[in-house]
């Protein structure tokens, strides 16, 4: 056993978020608002969902009460650390007419620096794929940059598996392998209610340093990853990825895709939900005097015909071929570009589909009738 | 510099609607000076009893076309306007009067006034595009004063409207609301109405009523059977889909399925 691996009772937990707060971190994580569990600013553990646990389905999310007073027994939400490292909507610049021509007027706010308490592993493993994304290239995010390189990260294993979750089959969780700067395994046996955890950085160290902690004993290690690999046996949903984007390449002409058409509303929620979509487009806007012209970028997605207009017109005109973009793109075409897969198994888009459109059924839909040989 | 160049001129007309939408150019308190100084307000009769002649570089409609009267008016708008504008439900897709269009009008006379005889209306009510060229469709019941203020913009910039057609469900993303579809099983018209309105009632908990009429690629029917397993009857579907917008295609053709 390492000596990096602790406990922390409950009380240790709260010392460590408000050692955060003292260090200047605005602390995000789960909170229950509209009926779902999505990010918010923690103040005490209170804020957390205590005592919760989400039942999800394709289309469906209802929270439920449990009969423990568990803080993190529940699975992802809607929202993911994309929505403050990659915002949904931001002021690139404004500019102002001058005699000249015009002037930029530089942005002042300050970044806040973000800790986030009770990411799960898909999560981390999200934040590694758009930082390959925006910060792997020749050219790098500056804004992405920015927020990205203040984050600090405690990591929460999770404890069991949703209904929508095939981490196990995307090789991303449910244990936090790297990416965290402290990780927990939350644990609940009779009375006892404790935290065992992993240090997974210098930060992390010195973040442990200023709260009350102890080694972990053999025992209650292994009961942690008892837990963990429990989780690993109960997954929701599974996806093949052994060959898949072979598989997806051979089908492009698959009747499944004119099918899968049929039910989907070409919405969007699927890309927005999504933690490693990336996609935005960008828009100037003037005021009515013509004074001050302001340059905003906002989330965009592979459904909306704007998205697919080039030069001379759409390239993507029918529904069919949306979803064909959004499908191919996390599962196949996201290898050749990124040398990864674009999926962490999280299930928000089956979830978070208003009809319950779910990748993994289409994906065994085309896998399991005869795969065409011909592109 | 090039030379002083007159104020374009701004005509606003009404045909059968409930003023909301010219409220809404009232309502941009904090820019009406600006708009002022930009544009000649050359008839807007909801602000002033001034009427400036035309011809106007840019006419905003209100309204749907319902009576034999109206529809000669609009040809006159046409030719007096370079640009036409039309804002609202009504007069993009004809508005909640279009009701009248799935019943019969004359029955509607005879029960509500004393003199049916001088009513003259017609049996539709039509949406502007129906009667005249129309250059930019401003949707909504009412229009958003932020998109009106932006096709105002555009037009005096010589720019394209930013005015997006995808639907409500991108605007409740970036606004951070969480699906009350999925959350709640309420049902919503959002996926298949265009966005605009910064997705306002699934932020209060409740159902996209679909003011803004269909999104650029609905999919009515998907929804409709999504709605079904949610427990929703058919009378109630209909009511849905026959509000506000229920002339425009793709609504009217979803509401004919749960006559
Ligand atoms: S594709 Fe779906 S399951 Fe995969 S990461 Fe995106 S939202 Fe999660
Ligand atoms: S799936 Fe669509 S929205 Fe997502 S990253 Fe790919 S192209 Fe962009
Ligand atoms: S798959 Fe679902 S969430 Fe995605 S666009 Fe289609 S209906 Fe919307
Ligand atoms: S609440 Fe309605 S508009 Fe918003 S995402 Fe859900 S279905 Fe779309």
């Amino acid at each position: 056993m390492s000596k990096s691996q602790f406990v922390l009772e409950r009380s240790g937990l709260e010392q460590l978020l408000q050692a955060l707060k003292n260090e200047g971190y605005v602390t995000l994580g789960p909170t229950v608002r509209e009926r779902a569990i999505v990010f918010g600013e923690l103040h005490t553990l209170e804020d957390l969902p205590v005592g919760l646990k989400d039942w999800q389905e394709g289309g469906t999310y209802r929270l439920e009460p449990r009969a423990d007073p568990a803080l993190f027994g529940y699975n992802v939400g809607p929202q993911s650390p994309k929505q403050f490292l990659h915002p949904p909507l931001l002021r690139l610049l404004r500019a102002s007419k001058t005699a000249q021509g015009f002037e930029i007027v530089s942005e002042t706010e300050p970044l806040p620096k973000y800790a986030f308490f009770g990411l799960r592993a898909c999560e981390l493993q999200a934040i590694q794929i758009q930082d390959q994304v925006f910060l792997g290239g020749p050219y790098q995010d500056s804004h992405y940059k920015a927020r990205r390189e203040q984050v600090l990260i405690l990591a929460v294993n999770c404890t069991q598996a949703g209904n929508a979750c095939f981490c196990t089959s995307m090789n991303s969780g449910p244990k936090a392998r790297a990416g965290f700067d402290l990780a927990l395994t939350e644990v609940l046996e009779g009375d006892r209610h404790y935290f065992v955890g992993a240090v997974g950085s210098g930060a992390g160290a010195r973040l442990l340093n200023q709260i009350a902690h102890r080694p972990a004993s053999e025992r209650e290690w292994n009961q942690a990853e008892a837990l963990v690999d429990q989780t690993a046996r109960n997954m929701g949903r599974g996806l093949n990825t052994e060959g898949l984007k072979e598989l997806l390449y051979q089908n492009l002409d698959h009747p499944r895709w004119e099918e899968v058409a049929g039910r989907c509303l070409s919405c969007g929620n699927c890309t927005q939900v999504c933690p490693t979509c990336f996609c935005t487009s960008v828009e100037d806007h003037t005021d009515l005097t013509g004074q001050i012209a302001e340059r905003t970028r906002h989330w965009d997605s592979c459904f909306t015909a704007d998205f697919s207009y080039l030069h001379g017109g759409n390239v993507r005109v029918s529904t069919r071929a949306r979803y064909r973009q959004w499908l191919t793109h996390k599962l196949a075409t996201w290898q050749d570009q990124f040398g990864s897969l674009g999926c962490v198994g999280c299930g928000r888009c089956i979830t978070w589909c208003p009809v319950g459109i779910d990748l993994t059924e289409e994906v065994a839909a085309m896998g399991g009738v005869h795969v065409q040989n011909q592109p | 510099m090039p030379g002083k160049r007159s104020k374009p001129k701004l005509a606003v007309w009404k045909f059968a609607s409930c003023d909301g939408c010219q409220l809404s150019l009232l309502d941009c308190e904090d820019e009406l000076l600006a708009l002022a100084g930009a544009v000649k307000i050359a008839n807007f009769l909801e602000a002033s009893s001034a009427v400036t002649p035309g011809p106007y570089d840019r006419s905003l409609v209100e309204g749907s076309i319902t009576t034999p009267h109206d529809a000669e008016r609009i040809q006159a708008v046409r030719k007096n306007s370079r640009f036409l504008v039309a804002i609202g439900a009504c007069a993009t897709a004809g508005g909640i009067q279009a009701l009248r269009n799935f019943a019969d009008v004359e029955e509607f006379t005879r029960i509500v006034y004393a003199r049916p005889e001088y009513i003259q209306t017609l049996k539709h009510s039509t949406a502007i595009a129906e009667h005249v060229k129309v250059d930019f469709e401003l949707r909504g019941c009412p229009i958003s004063k932020g998109q009106l203020l932006e096709v105002v913009s555009a037009f005096l910039h010589k720019r394209k409207p930013n005015i997006p057609q995808h639907s409500v469900c991108l605007e409740c993303k970036v606004r951070g609301t969480v699906c009350v579809m999925v959350a709640q099983g309420i049902p919503c018209l959002g996926p298949v109405t265009q966005a605009g309105c910064g997705a306002i009632c699934p932020a209060y908990q409740r159902g996209c009523y679909g003011c803004f009429g269909p999104q650029e690629n609905p999919n009515t029917v998907a929804l409709s059977a999504w709605w079904t397993h949610l427990g929703v009857g058919e009378a109630a579907q209909l009511r849905a889909f026959r509000t506000y917008n229920a002339a425009a295609g793709a609504f009217s053709k979803e509401a004919a399925r749960h006559v």
